[in-house]
């Protein structure tokens, strides 16, 4: 059953929400739009293609507290952290951020479970969005993704996604003109909706206004498909990026050259869906200690720093540990799936223009000379 | 008004080995009193206090850090107070620019001789943070005792 | 005068492409440090290039904006002389590091760039042109005429932006970086030879916004960078782009300091970091502005570093870091006469 509330009454559709729990949600703030806490004052961006922070924030934040421990006299007290026990929604998540949660459940939500995460995918609710208007630097569609279908599983997800309930979103939108038109894909997805029933309003009773709303739905979905087909990245391709690659990939020349213009800051990491590495650190608060995680970055000197060193000694191999990850380790070790999802973002904020796509260009722009080189051999004999 | 909040700020205050701590030191052999809200740390010359030095004492739960050396011209290393007196004025300017009350830092010359000097300057800036009240604008919430 | 378009990009100058293409055939340098194209008409990526065949992929545009003079300190424990492309603001940088014996003058053979100001592509996306497909007018103009002079402003010059959702034009002065309205002029400061002529971008005080929030009241300066340092995202990369920050190893990344280094864990810890970066480069910074360009979350961090150099001006004395390389600095120089810090309470 699809549903619809115009633009004008979504405030009133986050103030229900906020009600009951708390919302998640695109803000602007200081000129920039990342997800936020709504509230009565918070200036909601839906129009803004991308927050610079991915979403992943919500369920994995940057820094989060793990335990505390308190000293009272001679005596330590451990005191763990609590879990998210409420209930709350994200609202505006793109498809490749949805996606992006996928990676981030193979790592998370396998043995070991990281129980801080799966506790807080247990609560969120997940409302998500289609790109209206999808930007240069966008490539899902090289993964699959369907940026104009942002409540179903990619396409190259199939057979993970059925043992894997959580992937996908629990309710599919769509902001068409001065209208949003929401459709629930899940069973929490169904709940969420049923509470916001008294704003959210019918598309129609009869099968015919439903079916009017369905085609207006559709026709924003082919004007999506239409513009991602004409996204620079969006034929890129990923052959030859598998575990089976490994090797070649591992000692290939050309990260010697690719690494050069990396400043080692850690932007990529820091701005991408699906980065997941922490480390784990101790504050010392002068009563106690608090133990907290906070995203690292494969870019950074410190990154995997043991008692006996560093296993990556250059910023060449800190570089190429980040592409391999996302493109042969990953996939080897997760029956196919890229941790990769394509949103761009890396794309747009690294500060000396380097990004996934330029290293799969210049991969392939190899392998086609090479081959190119192969063939005017075969020629001349 | 309730009384059991009364405010008790902390106070740090940095002083080089040679002339004000010797202040301090006279100030209390002297039996001239400051209030015990002053916590003084010692250092070999005002010029060895780095501002993250400043920053951290916020951190950690101050209220106000004051930085004591020997007057400009007396420093037991020549020169070492003419350089922090630079890095503090600019740093102090930049804690006003972000909008940290600027009465929660101080620089005062006291010299060894000086302990009436270091008893008043002390008590002065006490009352000074007293009227500011708690430091809440560089402060880190870990570090707040619940 | 245009080499044709490469992968979008806007090609480089003729007579550019043709010196360095010479010095590299003669010998004279060992490797150019210049642009390549990139896959977009806004994205030349810094690269080396060592033969005359890879200078097919070489550009020098509008979008060649950040600075170089950083990569310097690891070209200069190459082999041989490193040919690279300065503007006139990264000259500064290049004087400041020579000072600081960072970077060696004998492995550097500098062209001197001119300068008609360079563009921001976050500029161009906050007016809100996306999806774009390609740029016109981001060539550089350079006459027959001597190089080092310089030509009439931007005027009317405008840049052509097709994008997926039609055709947009912006004039080339609304896209500029934030530092080329505050330009500190265009002649060089160091280098070996001038090619290309530049043209004034300056239209706006350099301390005007930092005077505007000096003029604020405590609360709103408060209110105004606590809203802007709570975006910090700790990638560092304000920190690792800026070629004042030049230690070998920071005491962010330091293993014997508490410091957060790479998490936004409390509001506290980024004021500290963004002080003590600017702290650190105070009387060094020549105000090059990579910090606020290269920022994901657009933070302005050069207000930081304009503070400082304002308050060093009118304190100390007007002073330019990087205007030669043998000043004393600010920081490490004094006078018996400072002001005493109490100033900062009097000034009000």
């Amino acid at each position: 059953m699809m549903y619809k509330i115009a633009r004008e009454n979504l405030s009133a559709l986050f103030r229900k929400i906020a009600e009951q729990q708390e919302l998640y949600l695109p803000v602007r703030r200081a000129g920039q739009v990342n997800f936020g806490v709504w509230s009565e004052e918070a200036v909601v961006d839906l129009d803004t293609l991308k927050s610079v922070k991915s979403p992943k924030d919500v369920f994995f934040p940057q820094s989060e507290n793990l335990y505390t421990v308190q000293k009272e006299g001679r005596k330590l007290n451990v005191c763990p952290q609590d879990l998210q026990e409420k209930d709350f929604v994200v609202f505006g998540m793109r498809s490749c951020d949805v996606q992006g949660l996928c990676v981030l459940d193979r790592v998370f939500l396998s043995e070991p479970v990281d129980t801080y995460y799966a506790a807080r995918r247990e609560h969120g609710a997940i409302v998500a969005l289609a790109c209206h208007e999808p930007e240069e630097s966008c490539f899902c569609k090289v993964f699959g993704i369907d940026c104009a279908n942002p409540g179903a599983l990619p396409e190259t997800a199939e057979g993970t996604g059925a043992e894997n309930k959580k992937g996908g979103a629990d309710v599919a939108a769509w902001l068409i003109g001065e209208e949003l038109y929401w459709k629930a894909q899940t069973e929490k997805g169904e709940k969420l909706t049923e509470a916001l029933k008294g704003i959210l309003t019918d598309t129609g009773e009869t099968e015919e206004q439903q079916k009017l709303a369905g085609e207006k739905v559709a026709r924003e979905q082919a004007a999506i498909r239409a513009i991602v087909e004409q996204l620079p990245y969006s034929h890129l391709s990923l052959d030859g990026w598998n575990g089976a690659a490994l090797n070649e990939k591992f000692n290939s020349p050309l990260w010697e050259e690719l690494y050069k213009p990396c400043l080692a800051c850690g932007t990529c990491t820091f701005v991408c869906p699906t980065c997941q590495c922490y480390d784990i650190k101790d504050y010392d608060t002068g009563h106690g200690v608090q133990r907290y995680r906070c995203w690292d970055s494969c870019m950074y000197s410190d990154f995997t720093m043991m008692a006996h060193g560093n296993n990556r000694t250059s910023q060449m191999q800190r570089f190429r540990q980040r592409f391999m990850h996302k493109l042969v380790y990953f996939p080897a070790n997760n029956d196919g799936m890229y941790s990769c999802v394509g949103c761009g973002r890396c794309v747009e904020k690294c500060p000396a223009s380097l990004n996934i796509v330029k290293v799969i260009k210049k991969f392939q722009e190899e392998k086609q000379k090479a081959q190119a080189a192969e063939m005017a051999g075969g020629d001349q004999l | 008004m309730p009384m059991k909040d009364e405010f008790k700020p902390k106070i740090v205050a940095f002083c080089c080995n040679w002339c004000s701590y010797a202040g301090a030191d006279l100030a209390g052999s002297s039996r001239l009193t400051y209030p015990a809200d002053v916590k003084i740390i010692r250092v070999p010359c005002s010029c060895r206090v780095n501002p993250m030095f400043i920053l951290r004492a916020f951190e950690k739960g101050a209220d106000g850090v004051i930085l004591c050396g020997c007057h400009p011209g007396d420093c037991h290393y020549s020169t070492g107070n003419y350089y922090a007196r630079r890095r503090m004025t600019l740093l102090f300017s930049m804690l006003d620019y972000l909008g940290v009350e600027n009465g929660r830092t101080r620089v005062e010359w006291v010299s060894a001789a000086e302990g009436v000097k270091f008893s008043q300057t002390m008590n002065e800036f006490v009352e000074k943070i007293h009227s500011l009240g708690k430091n809440v604008r560089l402060e880190d919430l870990r570090c707040r005792k619940e | 005068m245009q080499e044709g378009m490469k992968n979008g990009c806007a090609g480089a100058p003729a007579v550019l492409l043709e010196r360095i293409s010479t010095l590299l055939a003669e010998g004279t340098v060992a490797r150019v440090l210049g642009w390549k194209a990139g896959d977009m008409a806004y994205n030349p990526e810094p690269a080396y290039f060592e033969t005359q065949e890879a200078l097919k992929d070489f550009v020098y545009d509008g979008f060649c904006g950040a600075n170089l003079s950083k990569y310097m300190i690891e070209a200069s424990k190459l082999e041989g002389k490193t040919l690279v492309c300065l503007k006139p603001c990264d000259t500064y940088s290049f004087n400041q590091l020579l000072k600081e014996h960072r970077v060696d003058r004998e492995k550097a053979y500098i062209i001197g760039v001119g300068c008609g100001g360079k563009l921001d592509v976050e500029q161009i996306r906050r007016k809100g042109i996306k999806g774009i497909q390609s740029i016109d007018g981001a060539q550089l103009v350079w006459e027959e005429s001597d190089p080092g002079t310089e030509l009439k402003g931007i005027g009317d010059d405008v840049l052509t932006i097709r994008t997926i959702y039609g055709e947009k034009t912006l004039p080339y002065g609304e896209a500029l970086l934030e530092r080329c309205h505050v330009c500190k002029g265009k002649e060089h400061r160091v280098y070996d030879e001038l090619i290309g002529q530049s043209r004034d971008t300056k239209d706006a005080d350099r301390f005007a916004q930092v005077e505007r929030i000096e003029a604020m009241s405590p609360e709103e300066k408060f209110a105004f960078f606590q809203q802007e340092l709570s975006k910090c995202i700790r990638c560092n990369a304000c920190r690792n782009v800026c070629p004042a920050c030049s230690c070998r190893k920071c005491v962010f990344d330091s293993n014997k300091f508490d410091s957060s280094q790479k998490a936004n864990a409390d509001s506290f810890e980024e004021k500290m970091f963004h002080i003590i970066r600017a702290f650190h480069v105070a009387g060094r910074c020549t105000d090059c502005g990579e910090c606020s360009r290269v920022c994901p979350q657009g933070i302005p961090l050069h207000l930081f570093n304009r503070k400082f150099i304002k308050d060093i001006n009118e304190l100390y004395g007007t002073y330019q870091a990087g205007e030669n390389a043998e000043d004393k600095m600010p920081l490490t120089s004094f006078d018996f006469g400072d002001a005493e810090p109490g100033i900062v309470g009097e000034r009000g």
